[in-house]
């Protein structure tokens, strides 16, 4: 089976004091090659603990991560990352970081020129491109960290809030960007944010998941993102369709918000 | 304390002449337009024209207080007594008589002895007398020595100048004062002024012809750049073996359980253990020769270096590791690409603080037991009173380790140019 299964997954951290958090319980889902997947949520239900599984970075206490038909027990490069921030190597150039990835497959600089080059053209970096990182703006390294990840030609993209640190009209940018590049690369994406609108407007697919533990608790067809490949995002948001599900979602993390509240004053 | 109170006045007078003189030349940069400046630790540059003043106020301080030919005499702090002084004295015998005598004084530099004046005996059974004293001493006079009637025919002195003085008295005179002994001897003790005497403090124009002199003669066998050159070979190797071992421990222990709790405790027992206080240990095993002081050196370094490394292993972000795994990088490759760069600017600091410690173990050794080096210089200088030697030595010392400092500064800047930048 192609793609990307998520098989019954549970988390939990035993924690140092002899307690424990049941950060994931059975989470299953299956992702086909190419689909973007948008993972809203209240903070503290298990987003990025399910991404640092699917990436390798985690091993599950139970379930599996099956991808291309094996199963993952590490990091590996058919799974790329995005970080939110910092996670951009200070020490090499926006080049050299972009062709990281080539580099340790040990490509030859011939090899792989051309398709840096043409990355950093498309995230609109080529006249930087010998800079240090430290030179560059909080957008303009999230473009890189992007570049970087995609040059590697990885099967399956996982981002936690990459566009989290950025301002509005920036973040407006980058969100064209990666519906650009997912359309262009067909590239299977899970995208982690804090911002429902986001995950509306990127996600074919979104899921709710909802804390203690850390569950999915709903999901979406959507076809926002289709409409924002070739429409302006902010004529997307004017649709009526989308203004509902925004509420329907935001209601949903509300009440689950507060229920966590509210259980947390009555265990007091 | 009246040169500090001086060098208070110094400091503010500067700051208030300064502020008065480039009243209206505003800077022009960007931290000008701040408004918020105190408080602000970025806005607070060190001021260069208060730099260059208080370099010129310590040695206008020296010189003041050491009558240095640098500077013109009315900036001279008073001096000690020197030239020729006299006093009377008053002689009463067992039976009541009374006679005076002239003492006529020599006050000479210390450097140029002098003879005491010749001087006739005079009248009365009290007869004149003449000393010379160097400048800075006083000195212990039998006067009645050559009196008719001295102290163990019974006869006292009474008076000085024509004042009564008595066992534990004192008289003022024009060249200083004159003091008298529990047991009636006079104490002549000519001014010595505020200045220090050149074996306490040389003046600086000495300091800088004995350099000239100890660089072009040598000291004690060795040249003046030998003995430099071999406490500077001594800190470079015994630092680079310590760089050499300490780091790779540092990124072992940084990077496996095993090490870490192998080498953690007597990392940890080591690293409080100041340098200096393994000298004695390291002479008994190695001896004064060079074995002994690179082997401390060595061991100065090692704990430093060792603990940046391994501080600049922990030191690094979980994502860039993450992200170096996820573009497929090996265990080879992340230490080579990641691990060793991100660990740099923590090494750059441990190195520039083992440079520190070991230039100032080195001397210390050297003030311990060696052939030559800086530190021995100033050691056997001190034990001949060579002041300016030993200023001098300090000077040098301060000089070199303020080189290296700079000099690894400036490493840090070309090899290290991301650091605090993240
Ligand atoms: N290493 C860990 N040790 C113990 N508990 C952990 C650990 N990592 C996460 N948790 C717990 O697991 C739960 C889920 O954490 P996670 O970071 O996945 O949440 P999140 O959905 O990403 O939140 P946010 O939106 O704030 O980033 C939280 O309750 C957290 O306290
Ligand atoms: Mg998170």
């Amino acid at each position: 089976m192609s793609g990307l299964s998520i098989e019954k997954i549970s988390m939990r951290f035993d924690l140092p004091n002899g307690g424990s958090v049941q950060a994931l319980k059975d989470v299953s889902l299956h992702l086909n090659e190419g689909e973007l997947m948008s993972v809203p949520g209240p903070s503290g239900c298990g987003k990025t603990t399910l991404l640092n599984i699917v990436a390798g970075f985690l091993a599950p206490t139970e379930g599996q991560i099956v991808m291309n038909g094996h199963t993952v027990t590490g990091p590996d490069a058919e799974r790329g990352m995005v970080f939110q921030q910092g996670a951009l190597f200070e020490w090499m150039s926006v080049r050299d970081n972009v062709s990281f990835g080539p580099r340790m497959k040990g490509q030859r600089e011939a090899d792989y020129r051309g398709e840096v080059d043409h990355l950093l053209e498309v995230v609109g970096l080529q006249e930087f491109k010998e800079k240090a990182i430290y030179e560059l703006s909080g957008g303009m390294q999230q473009r890189v960290a992007l570049a970087r990840c995609l040059a590697n030609d990885p099967d399956v993209i996982l981002m936690d809030e990459p566009l989290g640190a950025l301002d509005a009209l920036t973040r407006e940018k980058m969100q064209s960007l990666v519906l650009k590049l997912w359309k262009e690369t067909g590239k299977t994406i899970i995208l982690i944010t804090h911002s429902v609108e986001e995950a509306l407007l990127l996600g074919e697919r979104l899921l709710v998941m909802a804390p203690r533990p850390g569950r999915i608790h709903k999901e979406y067809q959507l076809h926002f993102a289709d409409m924002g490949v070739d429409q302006d995002l902010r004529e997307v948001k004017k649709h009526p369709e989308f203004a509902k599900n925004r509420e329907e979602i935001l209601g949903m993390i509300w009440d689950m918000e507060e229920e966590i509240m509210g259980r947390t004053e009555a265990a007091q | 304390m009246i040169p500090i109170l001086i060098y208070v006045a110094m400091f503010v007078a500067a700051y208030f002449v300064v502020k008065l003189v480039t009243a209206g030349t505003q800077r022009q940069d960007f931290t000008s337009l701040k408004t918020v400046t105190f408080g602000d630790e970025s806005a607070v540059v060190s001021d260069r024209k208060a730099s260059i003043i208080s370099i010129i106020a310590i040695i206008v301080l020296w010189g003041a207080f050491t009558g240095s030919v640098l500077l013109p005499g009315f900036l001279h702090a008073p001096g000690p007594f020197t030239g020729d002084g006299t006093f009377t004295y008053t002689v009463e015998t067992a039976d009541g008589q009374r006679d005076d005598a002239t003492v006529t004084l020599l006050v000479h530099p210390s450097g140029e002895p002098a003879d005491a004046p010749e001087v006739a005996p005079g009248e009365g059974f009290a007869k004149d007398d003449s000393v010379a004293i160097a400048a800075y001493r006083s000195k212990l006079a039998r006067l009645d020595q050559n009196d008719e009637i001295g102290r163990d025919e019974g006869a006292r002195i009474v008076a000085v100048n024509g004042q009564p003085i008595a066992p534990g008295g004192e008289v003022a005179t024009d060249f200083g004062r004159v003091v008298m002994s529990q047991r009636g001897t006079l104490n002549i003790d000519p001014d010595k002024g505020w200045q220090m005497e050149p074996i306490w403090l040389p003046a600086p124009e000495n300091v800088f012809t004995r350099m000239g002199e100890i660089a072009s003669e040598g000291f004690r066998n060795f040249t003046l750049w030998e003995h430099l050159g071999y406490s500077l070979m001594r800190v470079v190797v015994g630092f680079a073996l310590g760089a050499l071992v300490g780091i790779p421990l540092g990124y072992a222990m940084g990077l496996s359980n095993w090490f870490r709790g192998w080498f953690d405790p007597i990392v940890e027992f080591m690293r409080p253990v100041p340098p200096l206080a393994l000298i004695p240990l390291v002479i008994i095993w190695a001896g004064i020769g060079e074995g002994g002081k690179i082997i401390l050196l060595f061991l100065a370094a090692l704990w430093i270096m060792a603990i940046a490394a391994r501080s600049g292993v922990s030191g690094v972000n979980i994502s860039k590791v993450h992200a170096a795994y996820s573009l497929g990088a090996s265990k080879a490759q992340l230490m080579r690409y990641v691990i060793i760069p991100n660990s740099l600017p923590e090494i750059f600091t441990g190195a520039r603080v083992a440079m520190g410690v070991c230039w100032g173990t080195v001397v210390a050794a050297e003030l311990v037991a060696a052939e030559k080096g800086a530190g021995m210089m100033i050691m056997v200088a001190s034990k001949f009173q060579n002041t300016d030697i030993v200023i001098m030595g300090i000077i040098l010392i301060g000089v070199i380790g303020f080189g290296i400092d700079m000099l690894m500064r400036w490493a840090e800047r070309v090899l290290v140019p991301w650091k605090g930048k993240s």
